[in-house]
Protein backbone atom coordinates (compact mmCIF):
# COMPACT_ATOMS: atom_id res chain seq x y z
CA UNK A 1 0.00 0.00 0.00
CA UNK A 2 1.04 3.63 -0.96
CA UNK A 3 2.35 4.93 2.57
CA UNK A 4 1.75 9.24 2.79
CA UNK A 5 3.30 10.80 5.22
CA UNK A 6 1.70 14.54 6.34
CA UNK A 7 2.27 14.45 9.73
CA UNK A 8 6.09 16.56 9.51
CA UNK A 9 5.27 18.63 12.13
CA UNK A 10 5.15 16.13 14.55
CA UNK A 11 8.40 14.67 13.10
CA UNK A 12 10.63 14.42 10.35
CA UNK A 13 12.87 11.75 8.57
CA UNK A 14 16.26 12.22 8.68
CA UNK A 15 17.76 13.66 4.92
CA UNK A 16 19.82 11.20 3.82
CA UNK A 17 22.70 13.60 3.06
CA UNK A 18 22.28 14.41 6.88
CA UNK A 19 22.66 10.78 7.91
CA UNK A 20 25.96 10.19 5.86
CA UNK A 21 27.42 13.10 7.37
CA UNK A 22 26.46 11.99 10.54
CA UNK A 23 27.63 8.14 10.63
CA UNK A 24 31.51 8.07 10.84
CA UNK A 25 31.01 9.73 14.36
CA UNK A 26 29.67 7.02 15.96
CA UNK A 27 31.87 4.37 15.96
CA UNK A 28 34.90 5.66 13.92
CA UNK A 29 35.58 9.61 15.27
CA UNK A 30 33.39 8.80 18.17
CA UNK A 31 35.70 11.54 20.59
CA UNK A 32 34.41 13.68 23.97
CA UNK A 33 34.79 17.22 23.57
CA UNK A 34 36.35 17.54 26.86
CA UNK A 35 39.21 15.30 25.79
CA UNK A 36 42.36 16.73 25.76
CA UNK A 37 44.26 13.76 22.65
CA UNK A 38 43.22 14.03 18.80
CA UNK A 39 39.90 12.26 19.25
CA UNK A 40 38.59 14.82 21.91
CA UNK A 41 40.50 17.38 19.57
CA UNK A 42 38.11 16.50 16.38
CA UNK A 43 35.05 16.10 17.93
CA UNK A 44 35.55 19.63 19.84
CA UNK A 45 35.94 20.87 16.42
CA UNK A 46 33.37 19.13 14.61
CA UNK A 47 31.33 20.74 18.00
CA UNK A 48 32.45 24.56 17.09
CA UNK A 49 31.62 24.17 13.60
CA UNK A 50 28.88 23.07 13.91
CA UNK A 51 28.20 25.71 16.19
CA UNK A 52 29.18 28.43 13.30
CA UNK A 53 26.62 26.84 11.21
CA UNK A 54 23.91 27.55 13.01
CA UNK A 55 25.03 30.71 14.20
CA UNK A 56 25.46 32.01 10.42
CA UNK A 57 22.10 31.03 9.74
CA UNK A 58 20.08 32.76 12.30
CA UNK A 59 22.99 36.07 12.48
CA UNK A 60 24.15 35.20 15.70
CA UNK A 61 27.56 35.20 17.06
CA UNK A 62 28.51 30.97 17.57
CA UNK A 63 28.94 31.83 21.49
CA UNK A 64 25.51 32.50 21.50
CA UNK A 65 24.38 28.92 20.63
CA UNK A 66 24.12 26.71 23.51
CA UNK A 67 22.98 22.86 22.32
CA UNK A 68 20.46 21.04 24.26
CA UNK A 69 19.02 17.45 23.84
CA UNK A 70 15.14 18.72 23.12
CA UNK A 71 13.21 22.32 22.02
CA UNK A 72 11.93 21.14 25.49
CA UNK A 73 14.77 21.52 27.05
CA UNK A 74 15.41 24.57 25.32
CA UNK A 75 12.14 26.18 26.38
CA UNK A 76 12.47 24.93 30.04
CA UNK A 77 16.54 26.40 30.19
CA UNK A 78 14.91 29.70 28.54
CA UNK A 79 12.03 30.23 31.13
CA UNK A 80 13.17 28.65 34.28
CA UNK A 81 16.75 30.01 33.32
CA UNK A 82 15.94 33.44 33.18
CA UNK A 83 13.40 33.63 35.85
CA UNK A 84 15.85 32.44 37.98
CA UNK A 85 18.60 34.46 37.13
CA UNK A 86 16.46 37.48 37.64
CA UNK A 87 14.67 35.99 40.78
CA UNK A 88 15.47 38.58 43.58
CA UNK A 89 14.72 41.75 41.12
CA UNK A 90 11.87 41.01 39.06
CA UNK A 91 8.91 37.83 38.96
CA UNK A 92 6.70 38.55 36.15
CA UNK A 93 6.30 36.95 32.43
CA UNK A 94 4.21 36.89 30.04
CA UNK A 95 3.91 34.01 27.28
CA UNK A 96 0.39 33.82 25.59
CA UNK A 97 -2.55 30.88 25.35
CA UNK A 98 -1.19 28.75 22.63
CA UNK A 99 2.27 28.47 23.58
CA UNK A 100 3.80 24.93 23.19
CA UNK A 101 3.03 22.76 26.64
CA UNK A 102 6.60 22.68 27.63
CA UNK A 103 6.30 26.58 27.60
CA UNK A 104 2.67 26.47 29.30
CA UNK A 105 3.97 23.91 31.45
CA UNK A 106 7.28 25.49 32.69
CA UNK A 107 4.99 28.57 33.12
CA UNK A 108 3.18 26.92 35.19
CA UNK A 109 5.63 25.87 37.56
CA UNK A 110 7.57 28.87 37.61
CA UNK A 111 4.23 30.18 39.16
CA UNK A 112 4.50 27.77 42.03
CA UNK A 113 8.17 28.96 43.04
CA UNK A 114 6.49 32.49 43.15
CA UNK A 115 6.87 34.66 39.67
CA UNK A 116 3.76 35.87 38.63
CA UNK A 117 2.50 34.51 34.62
CA UNK A 118 0.36 36.47 32.07
CA UNK A 119 -0.92 34.50 29.30
CA UNK A 120 -2.20 36.40 26.50
CA UNK A 121 -4.84 36.05 24.34
CA UNK A 122 -5.47 35.27 20.37
CA UNK A 123 -7.48 36.46 18.07
CA UNK A 124 -9.68 33.71 15.56
CA UNK A 125 -6.65 33.21 13.41
CA UNK A 126 -4.29 32.66 16.38
CA UNK A 127 -2.42 36.04 16.09
CA UNK A 128 -1.40 37.54 18.98
CA UNK A 129 -1.32 41.06 19.34
CA UNK A 130 2.09 43.33 19.56
CA UNK A 131 -0.26 46.15 21.98
CA UNK A 132 -1.55 43.42 23.91
CA UNK A 133 2.19 43.04 24.58
CA UNK A 134 2.95 46.27 25.50
CA UNK A 135 0.22 46.58 27.78
CA UNK A 136 1.02 43.51 29.90
CA UNK A 137 4.59 44.45 30.09
CA UNK A 138 4.54 45.57 34.07
CA UNK A 139 7.54 47.36 35.98
CA UNK A 140 9.02 43.65 37.27
CA UNK A 141 8.18 41.50 33.96
CA UNK A 142 11.25 39.88 33.28
CA UNK A 143 10.67 37.69 30.41
CA UNK A 144 8.06 37.42 27.15
CA UNK A 145 7.99 34.20 25.41
CA UNK A 146 5.70 34.32 22.49
CA UNK A 147 6.14 31.57 19.51
CA UNK A 148 6.95 32.04 16.33
CA UNK A 149 4.73 29.27 14.31
CA UNK A 150 1.80 27.93 15.91
CA UNK A 151 2.66 24.31 15.37
CA UNK A 152 -1.00 22.61 15.36
CA UNK A 153 -2.11 25.79 12.96
CA UNK A 154 0.56 26.92 11.68
CA UNK A 155 -0.36 30.86 12.44
CA UNK A 156 3.06 32.98 11.64
CA UNK A 157 3.05 35.72 15.14
CA UNK A 158 4.39 39.58 14.79
CA UNK A 159 7.41 38.45 16.59
CA UNK A 160 9.71 41.48 14.76
CA UNK A 161 7.14 43.72 16.25
CA UNK A 162 6.90 42.38 19.48
CA UNK A 163 11.00 41.95 19.94
CA UNK A 164 10.97 45.84 19.28
CA UNK A 165 8.41 46.47 21.53
CA UNK A 166 10.18 44.19 24.28
CA UNK A 167 13.64 45.38 23.63
CA UNK A 168 11.80 49.55 23.81
CA UNK A 169 10.66 48.41 27.20
CA UNK A 170 14.15 46.66 28.38
CA UNK A 171 12.09 43.46 28.62
CA UNK A 172 13.59 40.36 27.66
CA UNK A 173 12.07 38.69 24.39
CA UNK A 174 12.62 34.53 24.15
CA UNK A 175 10.71 33.26 20.76
CA UNK A 176 9.95 29.39 20.96
CA UNK A 177 10.85 28.72 16.64
CA UNK A 178 10.74 24.88 17.05
CA UNK A 179 8.18 25.33 13.86
CA UNK A 180 9.22 27.45 11.54
CA UNK A 181 12.96 27.17 12.12
CA UNK A 182 14.44 26.05 8.37
CA UNK A 183 11.23 26.88 6.61
CA UNK A 184 11.00 30.88 7.11
CA UNK A 185 13.72 33.44 7.58
CA UNK A 186 14.70 34.49 11.08
CA UNK A 187 16.91 36.81 11.91
CA UNK A 188 17.69 37.37 15.54
CA UNK A 189 18.93 40.89 15.38
CA UNK A 190 16.34 42.09 12.80
CA UNK A 191 13.73 40.66 14.93
CA UNK A 192 15.14 41.70 18.43
CA UNK A 193 15.14 38.16 20.10
CA UNK A 194 16.94 37.91 23.00
CA UNK A 195 16.45 33.70 23.14
CA UNK A 196 15.48 31.52 20.44
CA UNK A 197 14.92 27.83 20.60
CA UNK A 198 15.12 25.32 17.70
CA UNK A 199 14.87 21.82 17.18
CA UNK A 200 17.15 19.35 14.53
CA UNK A 201 14.33 16.55 14.02
CA UNK A 202 11.61 18.88 13.03
CA UNK A 203 14.06 19.95 9.91
CA UNK A 204 15.32 16.59 8.77
CA UNK A 205 17.93 16.60 11.31
CA UNK A 206 18.38 13.60 13.87
CA UNK A 207 16.43 13.56 17.30
CA UNK A 208 17.78 14.35 20.29
CA UNK A 209 19.47 17.39 19.14
CA UNK A 210 18.17 21.07 19.37
CA UNK A 211 19.44 24.73 21.02
CA UNK A 212 18.90 27.75 22.37
CA UNK A 213 20.21 31.07 20.87
CA UNK A 214 20.90 32.94 24.28
CA UNK A 215 22.24 37.13 23.43
CA UNK A 216 25.48 37.89 24.94
CA UNK A 217 25.35 39.49 28.08
CA UNK A 218 22.11 37.97 28.93
CA UNK A 219 21.99 35.80 32.52
CA UNK A 220 21.07 33.10 32.90
CA UNK A 221 21.07 30.02 35.30
CA UNK A 222 21.77 26.53 33.99
CA UNK A 223 19.34 23.69 34.30
CA UNK A 224 22.01 20.50 34.44
CA UNK A 225 25.26 21.50 36.57
CA UNK A 226 28.12 19.18 36.08
CA UNK A 227 31.01 19.48 33.50
CA UNK A 228 30.95 23.20 32.71
CA UNK A 229 29.94 22.27 29.02
CA UNK A 230 27.88 24.46 26.56
CA UNK A 231 29.77 27.81 28.59
CA UNK A 232 28.36 26.13 31.75
CA UNK A 233 25.28 26.17 30.56
CA UNK A 234 24.16 22.82 29.80
CA UNK A 235 26.59 20.10 31.37
CA UNK A 236 26.30 16.89 29.98
CA UNK A 237 28.69 14.84 26.99
CA UNK A 238 28.00 16.49 24.25
CA UNK A 239 25.96 14.82 21.23
CA UNK A 240 28.78 14.97 18.62
CA UNK A 241 26.77 13.24 15.71
CA UNK A 242 23.65 15.16 16.68
CA UNK A 243 24.96 18.15 16.44
CA UNK A 244 26.79 17.67 13.56
CA UNK A 245 23.73 16.24 11.73
CA UNK A 246 21.73 19.41 13.30
CA UNK A 247 24.29 21.82 11.61
CA UNK A 248 24.08 19.81 7.48
CA UNK A 249 20.56 19.81 7.93
CA UNK A 250 21.22 23.65 8.94
CA UNK A 251 22.94 24.00 5.61
CA UNK A 252 20.54 21.85 3.28
CA UNK A 253 17.37 24.70 4.20
CA UNK A 254 19.84 27.47 3.76
CA UNK A 255 20.43 26.62 0.37
CA UNK A 256 16.67 25.25 -0.53
CA UNK A 257 14.55 26.99 2.33
CA UNK A 258 13.21 29.62 -0.04
CA UNK A 259 12.34 27.49 -2.86
CA UNK A 260 10.87 24.80 -0.78
CA UNK A 261 9.03 27.05 0.71
CA UNK A 262 7.14 28.05 -2.86
CA UNK A 263 6.86 24.40 -3.63
CA UNK A 264 5.03 23.66 -0.37
CA UNK A 265 2.28 27.00 -0.23
CA UNK A 266 1.77 25.52 -3.20
CA UNK A 267 0.62 22.46 -2.38
CA UNK A 268 -0.76 24.03 0.82
CA UNK A 269 -2.87 25.81 -0.92
CA UNK A 270 -3.95 23.77 -3.52
CA UNK A 271 -4.87 21.08 -0.93
CA UNK A 272 -6.68 23.79 1.33
CA UNK A 273 -8.56 24.80 -2.20
CA UNK A 274 -9.58 21.05 -2.98
CA UNK A 275 -10.91 19.86 0.97
CA UNK A 276 -13.02 23.38 1.02
CA UNK A 277 -14.74 23.05 -2.07
CA UNK A 278 -15.40 19.14 -1.98
CA UNK A 279 -16.24 18.87 1.99
CA UNK A 280 -19.21 20.12 3.01
CA UNK A 281 -18.74 21.57 6.38
CA UNK A 282 -15.15 21.95 6.06
CA UNK A 283 -13.36 24.85 7.82
CA UNK A 284 -9.73 25.97 7.00
CA UNK A 285 -8.22 27.23 11.25
CA UNK A 286 -5.67 29.23 11.35
CA UNK A 287 -4.32 32.27 9.07
CA UNK A 288 -5.11 31.99 5.40
CA UNK A 289 -2.26 33.69 4.26
CA UNK A 290 0.34 34.27 7.67
CA UNK A 291 0.81 30.14 8.13
CA UNK A 292 4.06 27.66 7.18
CA UNK A 293 3.83 26.70 4.26
CA UNK A 294 3.65 23.35 5.33
CA UNK A 295 1.03 23.42 7.45
CA UNK A 296 -2.69 23.09 7.44
CA UNK A 297 -5.92 22.55 9.86
CA UNK A 298 -9.27 21.46 8.80
CA UNK A 299 -12.33 21.59 11.13
CA UNK A 300 -14.70 19.14 9.87
CA UNK A 301 -18.53 19.55 11.07
CA UNK A 302 -20.33 16.76 12.78
CA UNK A 303 -16.91 14.03 12.58
CA UNK A 304 -14.41 13.14 15.44
CA UNK A 305 -11.05 13.55 14.50
CA UNK A 306 -9.94 10.61 15.85
CA UNK A 307 -11.80 8.34 13.66
CA UNK A 308 -10.66 10.39 10.45
CA UNK A 309 -6.93 9.95 11.67
CA UNK A 310 -7.67 5.68 11.92
CA UNK A 311 -9.15 5.89 8.96
CA UNK A 312 -6.98 7.56 6.56
CA UNK A 313 -4.14 5.26 8.60
CA UNK A 314 -6.00 2.65 6.78
CA UNK A 315 -5.45 3.99 3.77
CA UNK A 316 -1.97 4.94 4.21
CA UNK A 317 -1.83 8.65 5.01
CA UNK A 318 -0.68 9.67 8.24
CA UNK A 319 -2.37 12.74 10.12
CA UNK A 320 -2.77 14.10 13.61
CA UNK A 321 -6.09 15.82 15.06
CA UNK A 322 -6.58 18.01 18.20
CA UNK A 323 -9.33 15.71 19.13
CA UNK A 324 -10.02 15.19 22.85
CA UNK A 325 -10.26 11.38 22.32
CA UNK A 326 -6.80 11.33 21.01
CA UNK A 327 -5.49 12.91 23.83
CA UNK A 328 -4.71 10.94 27.33
CA UNK A 329 -5.82 13.84 29.34
CA UNK A 330 -9.21 13.61 27.14
CA UNK A 331 -9.52 17.33 26.67
CA UNK A 332 -9.31 18.84 23.35
CA UNK A 333 -6.59 21.14 21.71
CA UNK A 334 -5.85 24.02 23.83
CA UNK A 335 -4.66 26.09 20.89
CA UNK A 336 -8.16 24.98 18.52
CA UNK A 337 -9.78 26.46 22.52
CA UNK A 338 -8.00 29.63 21.98
CA UNK A 339 -9.02 30.74 19.13
CA UNK A 340 -12.50 30.43 19.42
CA UNK A 341 -13.89 26.70 18.41
CA UNK A 342 -16.31 25.08 20.82
CA UNK A 343 -15.05 21.70 21.61
CA UNK A 344 -16.93 19.75 19.29
CA UNK A 345 -15.58 21.60 16.45
CA UNK A 346 -11.81 21.25 17.87
CA UNK A 347 -12.79 17.51 18.18
CA UNK A 348 -13.22 17.25 14.68
CA UNK A 349 -9.90 18.96 13.54
CA UNK A 350 -7.49 17.63 11.19
CA UNK A 351 -4.06 18.51 10.57
CA UNK A 352 -2.12 18.08 8.08
CA UNK A 353 1.90 19.12 7.46
CA UNK A 354 3.35 18.80 4.33
CA UNK A 355 7.29 18.30 3.92
CA UNK A 356 10.59 17.66 1.78
CA UNK A 357 9.29 14.06 0.31
CA UNK A 358 5.28 15.53 -0.05
CA UNK A 359 4.71 15.45 -3.98
CA UNK A 360 1.44 16.76 -5.63
CA UNK A 361 0.63 13.17 -6.29
CA UNK A 362 0.00 12.69 -2.67
CA UNK A 363 -2.11 15.86 -2.57
CA UNK A 364 -4.28 14.52 -4.96
CA UNK A 365 -4.43 11.08 -3.16
CA UNK A 366 -5.79 12.71 -0.16
CA UNK A 367 -8.33 15.06 -2.17
CA UNK A 368 -9.69 11.83 -3.19
CA UNK A 369 -9.90 10.12 0.03
CA UNK A 370 -10.55 12.26 2.53
CA UNK A 371 -14.06 13.13 1.41
CA UNK A 372 -15.13 9.59 0.88
CA UNK A 373 -14.18 9.12 4.80
CA UNK A 374 -15.51 11.91 5.97
CA UNK A 375 -18.85 11.26 4.13
CA UNK A 376 -18.66 7.61 5.67
CA UNK A 377 -18.02 8.82 8.99
CA UNK A 378 -20.85 11.23 8.62
CA UNK A 379 -23.08 8.27 7.89
CA UNK A 380 -22.61 6.91 11.30
CA UNK A 381 -23.24 10.09 13.36
CA UNK A 382 -26.53 10.69 14.88
CA UNK A 383 -26.41 14.04 13.53
CA UNK A 384 -26.10 13.28 9.87
CA UNK A 385 -28.83 15.60 7.57
CA UNK B 1 3.49 -1.86 18.80
CA UNK B 2 -0.37 -1.06 17.58
CA UNK B 3 -2.90 1.27 19.10
CA UNK B 4 -6.22 -1.21 19.05
CA UNK B 5 -6.37 -4.49 18.72
CA UNK B 6 -7.86 -6.34 16.08
CA UNK B 7 -11.05 -6.66 17.02
CA UNK B 8 -11.15 -3.46 17.89
CA UNK B 9 -10.19 -2.12 13.84
CA UNK B 10 -12.17 -4.53 12.49
CA UNK B 11 -15.48 -3.40 14.13
CA UNK B 12 -14.26 0.23 12.91
CA UNK B 13 -13.12 -0.53 9.28
CA UNK B 14 -16.85 -2.61 9.03
CA UNK B 15 -19.03 -1.41 11.17
CA UNK B 16 -21.94 -3.79 11.65
CA UNK B 17 -25.50 -2.74 12.21
CA UNK B 18 -25.33 1.08 11.83
CA UNK B 19 -28.46 3.31 10.89
CA UNK B 20 -31.80 3.73 12.22
CA UNK B 21 -34.29 0.82 12.49
CA UNK B 22 -37.35 1.19 11.06
CA UNK B 23 -40.31 2.25 13.40
CA UNK B 24 -38.40 1.47 16.91
CA UNK B 25 -39.74 0.00 20.10
CA UNK B 26 -37.01 2.13 21.67
CA UNK B 27 -34.70 4.67 21.31
CA UNK B 28 -31.61 5.53 23.59
CA UNK B 29 -28.99 8.24 23.97
CA UNK B 30 -26.16 8.42 25.42
CA UNK B 31 -22.77 10.91 25.50
CA UNK B 32 -22.71 14.40 24.58
CA UNK B 33 -21.64 16.24 21.44
CA UNK B 34 -19.50 18.83 23.50
CA UNK B 35 -17.54 15.92 24.91
CA UNK B 36 -16.90 14.28 21.55
CA UNK B 37 -18.69 11.04 21.12
CA UNK B 38 -22.63 10.86 21.39
CA UNK B 39 -24.13 7.72 20.28
CA UNK B 40 -27.71 6.35 19.88
CA UNK B 41 -29.29 2.64 19.62
CA UNK B 42 -32.62 1.90 17.98
CA UNK B 43 -34.27 -1.44 18.98
CA UNK B 44 -37.10 -3.48 17.37
CA UNK B 45 -38.14 -5.54 20.09
CA UNK B 46 -40.59 -8.74 19.62
CA UNK B 47 -42.35 -11.05 21.72
CA UNK B 48 -41.72 -14.37 21.04
CA UNK B 49 -43.73 -17.64 21.18
CA UNK B 50 -43.10 -18.12 24.54
CA UNK B 51 -43.97 -14.28 25.53
CA UNK B 52 -40.36 -13.73 26.33
CA UNK B 53 -39.02 -10.24 25.07
CA UNK B 54 -36.32 -10.25 22.10
CA UNK B 55 -34.36 -7.95 20.48
CA UNK B 56 -35.22 -8.86 16.50
CA UNK B 57 -33.51 -5.81 15.24
CA UNK B 58 -31.05 -3.16 16.37
CA UNK B 59 -29.24 -0.37 14.66
CA UNK B 60 -26.57 2.35 15.97
CA UNK B 61 -25.65 5.94 14.86
CA UNK B 62 -22.18 7.06 16.43
CA UNK B 63 -20.09 10.34 16.10
CA UNK B 64 -17.16 9.71 17.92
CA UNK B 65 -13.24 7.95 18.06
CA UNK B 66 -12.59 4.35 16.99
CA UNK B 67 -13.06 3.11 20.20
CA UNK B 68 -16.81 4.40 20.80
CA UNK B 69 -17.74 3.20 16.63
CA UNK B 70 -15.89 -0.16 17.96
CA UNK B 71 -17.91 -0.72 20.54
CA UNK B 72 -21.24 0.38 19.41
CA UNK B 73 -20.90 -2.28 16.37
CA UNK B 74 -19.24 -4.91 18.47
CA UNK B 75 -22.51 -4.37 21.00
CA UNK B 76 -25.33 -4.65 18.02
CA UNK B 77 -23.86 -7.74 17.18
CA UNK B 78 -24.02 -9.06 20.25
CA UNK B 79 -27.34 -8.16 21.39
CA UNK B 80 -29.01 -8.50 17.84
CA UNK B 81 -31.52 -11.65 18.34
CA UNK B 82 -30.99 -12.19 21.72
CA UNK B 83 -33.59 -11.91 24.63
CA UNK B 84 -34.15 -8.32 26.33
CA UNK B 85 -33.15 -10.12 29.45
CA UNK B 86 -29.47 -10.95 28.21
CA UNK B 87 -28.98 -7.06 26.93
CA UNK B 88 -29.65 -6.00 30.08
CA UNK B 89 -27.01 -7.97 31.33
CA UNK B 90 -24.05 -6.79 29.67
CA UNK B 91 -21.55 -4.91 31.35
CA UNK B 92 -18.42 -3.25 30.06
CA UNK B 93 -15.87 -5.21 31.42
CA UNK B 94 -18.16 -7.74 28.98
CA UNK B 95 -16.92 -5.31 25.52
CA UNK B 96 -13.55 -4.73 26.44
CA UNK B 97 -13.06 -8.30 27.22
CA UNK B 98 -14.17 -9.12 23.92
CA UNK B 99 -12.74 -5.98 21.84
CA UNK B 100 -9.11 -7.53 23.35
CA UNK B 101 -5.86 -6.14 23.54
CA UNK B 102 -4.54 -3.61 23.56
CA UNK B 103 -7.01 -1.33 24.76
CA UNK B 104 -5.71 2.31 25.83
CA UNK B 105 -6.83 2.44 29.42
CA UNK B 106 -8.23 5.90 28.55
CA UNK B 107 -10.87 4.89 26.69
CA UNK B 108 -12.64 2.44 28.73
CA UNK B 109 -15.78 5.29 29.09
CA UNK B 110 -16.49 4.52 25.30
CA UNK B 111 -17.59 1.03 25.82
CA UNK B 112 -19.72 2.11 29.22
CA UNK B 113 -21.25 5.08 26.71
CA UNK B 114 -22.57 2.51 24.42
CA UNK B 115 -23.78 0.19 27.23
CA UNK B 116 -25.65 3.48 28.60
CA UNK B 117 -27.00 3.91 25.34
CA UNK B 118 -28.23 0.52 25.00
CA UNK B 119 -29.86 0.70 28.45
CA UNK B 120 -31.51 4.17 27.53
CA UNK B 121 -33.31 2.17 24.38
CA UNK B 122 -34.60 -0.44 26.70
CA UNK B 123 -35.35 2.20 29.25
CA UNK B 124 -37.48 4.41 26.39
CA UNK B 125 -39.18 1.13 24.88
CA UNK B 126 -40.28 -0.25 29.05
CA UNK B 127 -41.59 3.57 28.95
CA UNK B 128 -43.22 3.35 26.03
CA UNK B 129 -45.11 0.05 27.06
CA UNK B 130 -45.77 0.78 29.95
CA UNK B 131 -43.98 -1.75 31.63
CA UNK B 132 -42.75 -1.86 35.10
CA UNK B 133 -39.09 -0.48 35.00
CA UNK B 134 -36.80 -2.40 36.93
CA UNK B 135 -35.08 -1.22 40.07
CA UNK B 136 -31.24 -1.67 38.66
CA UNK B 137 -32.65 -0.24 35.53
CA UNK B 138 -33.82 3.12 36.95
CA UNK B 139 -30.82 3.40 38.69
CA UNK B 140 -28.86 3.16 35.96
CA UNK B 141 -31.47 5.89 34.12
CA UNK B 142 -31.02 8.36 36.72
CA UNK B 143 -26.84 7.83 36.74
CA UNK B 144 -26.66 8.44 32.83
CA UNK B 145 -28.80 11.74 33.13
CA UNK B 146 -26.92 12.68 36.32
CA UNK B 147 -23.53 12.36 33.75
CA UNK B 148 -25.20 13.98 30.95
CA UNK B 149 -25.95 17.13 33.25
CA UNK B 150 -22.52 17.34 34.03
CA UNK B 151 -20.47 17.29 31.30
CA UNK B 152 -23.23 19.84 30.30
CA UNK B 153 -22.21 21.77 32.87
CA UNK B 154 -18.50 21.10 32.55
CA UNK B 155 -18.27 22.58 28.79
CA UNK B 156 -20.71 25.21 29.26
CA UNK B 157 -17.84 27.72 29.83
CA UNK B 158 -16.23 26.83 26.44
Amino acid sequence: MKKIYLDYAATTPVDRRVLKVMLPYFSEKFGNTMSLHSFGQEAKRILEESREVVADFLGAKSNEIIFTGSATESNNLALKGIAFANKNKERHIIISQIEHPCILESAKWLETQGFEVTRLKVDKYGLISPEDVKKAIKKDTILVSIMHANNEIGTIEPIEKIGKICREKGVLFHTDAAQSFGKIPINVNKMNIDLLTASSHKMYGPKGVALLFVREGTKIEPLLHGGGHESGLRSSTVNVPGILGFAEAVKICQREMKKEGQRLTKLRDKLIKGVLEKIPGSHLNGHPQKRLPNNINFSFDGVEGESIVMQLDFKGIAVSTGSACSSAKLEPNHVLLAIGLKPHQANGSLRLSLGRWTKESDIDYVLKVLPQIIKKLREMSPFKK
Amino acid sequence: MPLYSKEILKHFRNPQNFGKVKNPSGVGEAGNIVCGDVMKFYLKIKENKKGEKVIEDVKFETLGCTVAIANSSLLTTMIKGKKLEYALKIKKEDLIKKLGKPFPPFKIHCSLLAIDALKEAIYDYYLKNKIKIPEDLEKEHQRIIKTKEELEKRYKNF
